[in-house]
């Protein structure tokens, strides 16, 4: 068996989670990452800074989180008691905002004027735009037009708060693309810009430093759950696009053993073809936005168009610490189709009185199969990384609606 | 002595300085990109970069970002890109060839696989734009055992330390970035540009390239004066975006940037 204490520890100094993670782009970013992570190395050691970091997660975001008890629909599903980690009542409406949080202090701390970033759903991208209102620096956010035109209401959010909106119509116009164009970008203007990158994924130490700033939903989890039953939860379950709210929520528990983790990845259409974003399901392990992980190519390595009804999690790759969970067995990575995640949406709104995200959706669509497997007596927990506002007009137009 | 290695010499011989294209493999068909590697030699080419198309370019501007586009519209792969370079060394024994690219197509080959069939094609040296020299032992040790070399990029954000390290790695020429940005930037900085390969040359021997905004043979020539190569790069892949559906028209425009190029370097040195 893994050593999972070690497992905790990781990545290496270079970045590495085993085989995966480490540091590919180009030269010119190469000091750049350097600096940050000698940066982050001694701000994440530094009372001051976390107390600042919590202060403001306290006090602007608004945690913690509640852990609900989702009563009716655990009568409706019939099995374990399922929780629902309330990530969605966070300020802004998704976990994407205790990251933005955190990177926004560290672009504080070096004094670089600027902050960009790719977006995908516009939930990173909305949270970026909000703490760089709030702390005076100028932001620009690179999204797909593809992106653009299925999450207009965010795109309007983020041109209130005063960011930059870039339309990105390169390659398939979605997040992958975003990103490309942000690390464009940033190459350019690496001396006065600092990119606030949305999940756990991109060269080191984003993936780590996205990680510890949203294993906050896990340590508070931790908490609740002792507190309301007196034990850990048997199950945990989150979403996976890149991976950041999942790696959140898992991390904290990865070396209580009893513990089961569940990542569910896009399903798309269905494993069986390719139109799904589920790497870790369906993909090999390769080399795109500086780390290495599983990944969606065909076999000649070229990156494939990706799909998925939710914005945030239609990406080819993961977070490199997802790839390392995989291999080693410590994790279950599965997946929820469109039709699932739509049908869960339905469902949690209904009953329970709460507009789940349609990348959240895909978590409570696997949530409750799981669910209805267990024991009565056992616990399973579902983050709810965000709410479903934003994608209203999306649902809308599936179920033929004109709003 | 590897091909690379022999260009530099023979250069340092007559003082000339190395004229490196880049042009996109496949870019705009499969079919013509062996053409125009000796239409590139003819008009005055000493080391070729032939580019493998890639889905997610990251490092590349708009120019060769539609250029890996109308390759990989043809499905151009990695190892198409190889079987041009292999036609192409059946009539061109001489010409140094680097292949450049991003690392993904790479390991899903597989890297030992990947330096076999380079080695067997005729490739001279790797360039791998997303791979620093952290990450790349493995890679460039499966090259130099079949007599390839890795070639380095500088950037003018690399800091002392990191250029000792790059220096103790590279091999056959240093390619510094001369600005920072993606391909077909702004025009460079030649001041900058010196003071820059200034601090690099009290750090190497090795021959030192500069890429990046170099569009005509003014600029060449300038760069010609204080570096070891010129590659040029955007403004040949734009000869190839102006003229997609006529043969004749590339060439004639490529080996005319070439030509005005070479005659500019020449005359400078
Ligand atoms: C609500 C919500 N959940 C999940 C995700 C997926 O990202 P990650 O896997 O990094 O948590 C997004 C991304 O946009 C999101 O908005």
């Amino acid at each position: 068996m893994t050593d999972l204490k070690a497992v905790t520890e990781l990545p290496t100094k270079t970045g590495h989670f085993g085989p995966y993670g480490g540091r590919f782009v180009s030269e010119t970013l190469m000091s750049a990452l350097d600096d940050l992570s000698e940066l982050y190395e001694r701000l994440s050691k530094d009372p001051e800074f976390q107390a600042e970091y919590d202060y403001d997660l306290a006090h602007y975001v608004g945690r913690p989180s509640p852990l609900y008890f989702a009563e009716r629909l655990t009568q409706h599903v019939g099995g374990a008691k399922i929780y629902l980690k309330r990530e969605d009542l966070n300020h802004t409406g998704a976990h994407k905002v205790n990251n933005t949080i955190g990177q926004a202090l560290l672009a504080k701390h070096t004094g670089k004027p600027k902050v960009i970033a790719e977006t995908g759903a516009g939930q990173h991208g909305v949270a970026t735009a909000t703490v760089a209102a709030r702390l005076g620096l100028q932001c620009t956010i690179f999204m797909g037009a593809t992106d653009i035109e299925r999450q207009k209401l965010n795109v309007y959010r983020m041109r209130l708060l005063g960011a930059e909106v870039v339309s990105v119509s390169s390659g398939t116009a979605t997040l992958k693309d975003a990103m490309n164009e942000a690390m464009r970008h940033w190459v350019t203007h690496v001396d006065d810009t600092f990119y606030i990158i949305g999940t756990a994924a991109g060269p080191h130490p984003y993936p780590k430093l996205v990680r510890d700033f949203q294993a906050i939903i896990g340590r508070e989890t931790k908490r609740q759950s002792m507190a309301l039953e007196g034990r850990l939860p048997d199950a945990l379950v989150a979403c996976i696009g890149g991976g950041s709210n999942a790696i959140g929520m898992f991390y904290p528990f990865i070396e209580d053993e009893s513990v089961a983790m569940y990542g569910v990845e896009a399903g798309g259409h269905g494993l069986d073809g390719d139109d799904h974003a589920a790497p870790l399901c369906k993909g090999k392990p390769g080399v795109l936005h500086g780390n290495r992980t599983y990944l969606m190519a065909d076999e000649n390595g070229q990156i494939m168009p990706t799909h998925s009804v939710s914005a945030g999690l239609d990406y080819p790759g993961v977070g490199p610490e997802h790839s390392y969970l995989k291999d080693i067995g410590r994790v279950n990575y599965v997946a929820a189709t469109d039709q699932e995640a739509l049908d869960a949406f339905h469902v949690l709104t209904e009953i329970e009185g709460i507009i789940p995200a349609l990348e959240s959706s895909h978590a409570v669509a696997f949530g409750m199969k799981q669910a209805a497997k267990m024991d009565k007596d056992k616990i399973l927990v579902i983050n709810l990384s965000g709410r479903g506002d934003k994608d209203i007009h999306t649902v809308a137009a599936i179920d033929g609606i004109e709003i | 002595m590897n091909r690379i290695d022999r260009c530099f010499k023979a250069l340092k011989t007559t003082g000339k300085k190395a004229l490196i294209p880049y042009i996109t493999g496949g870019d705009p068909r499969p079919g013509l990109t062996v053409e125009l590697m000796h239409c590139l030699v003819e008009s005055g080419a000493d080391i070729i970069e032939i580019g493998v198309p890639f889905s997610d370019p990251m490092a590349d501007g708009p120019v060769i970002q539609l250029a890996c586009e109308r390759a990989l519209a043809h499905n151009t792969s990695l190892r198409d890109v190889l079987n041009m370079v292999k036609t192409f060394r059946q009539t061109d024994a001489n010409t140094a060839v680097a292949l450049m690219g991003y690392l993904n197509p790479i390991e899903v080959m597989g890297y030992a696989p990947f330096a076999a069939l380079a080695s067997e094609s005729g490739v001279d040296a790797v360039l791998v734009v997303d791979m620093p020299p952290e990450e790349s032992a493995d890679l460039s040790a499966a090259l130099k055992s079949l007599g390839m070399q890795s070639i380095f990029l500088m950037a003018p954000t690399t800091p002392d330390k990191r250029a000792d390290l790059i220096c103790g790695q590279g091999e056959g020429y240093l390619y510094y970035v001369s600005v920072k940005g993606v391909t077909g930037s702004a025009a460079l900085d030649v001041a900058d540009v010196k003071a820059n390969l200034d601090r690099i040359r009290s750090k190497t021997d090795l021959p030192l390239a500069v890429g990046f905004g170099i569009k005509d043979g003014a600029t060449a020539a300038a760069v010609a004066k204080v570096a070891d190569a010129v590659i040029v790069g955007s403004a040949l892949v734009n000869c190839v975006a102006r003229n997609v559906n006529d043969d004749a028209l590339i060439k004639s425009e490529l080996s005319g940037i070439m030509r005005q190029m070479r005659a500019a370097m020449d005359a400078a040195v």
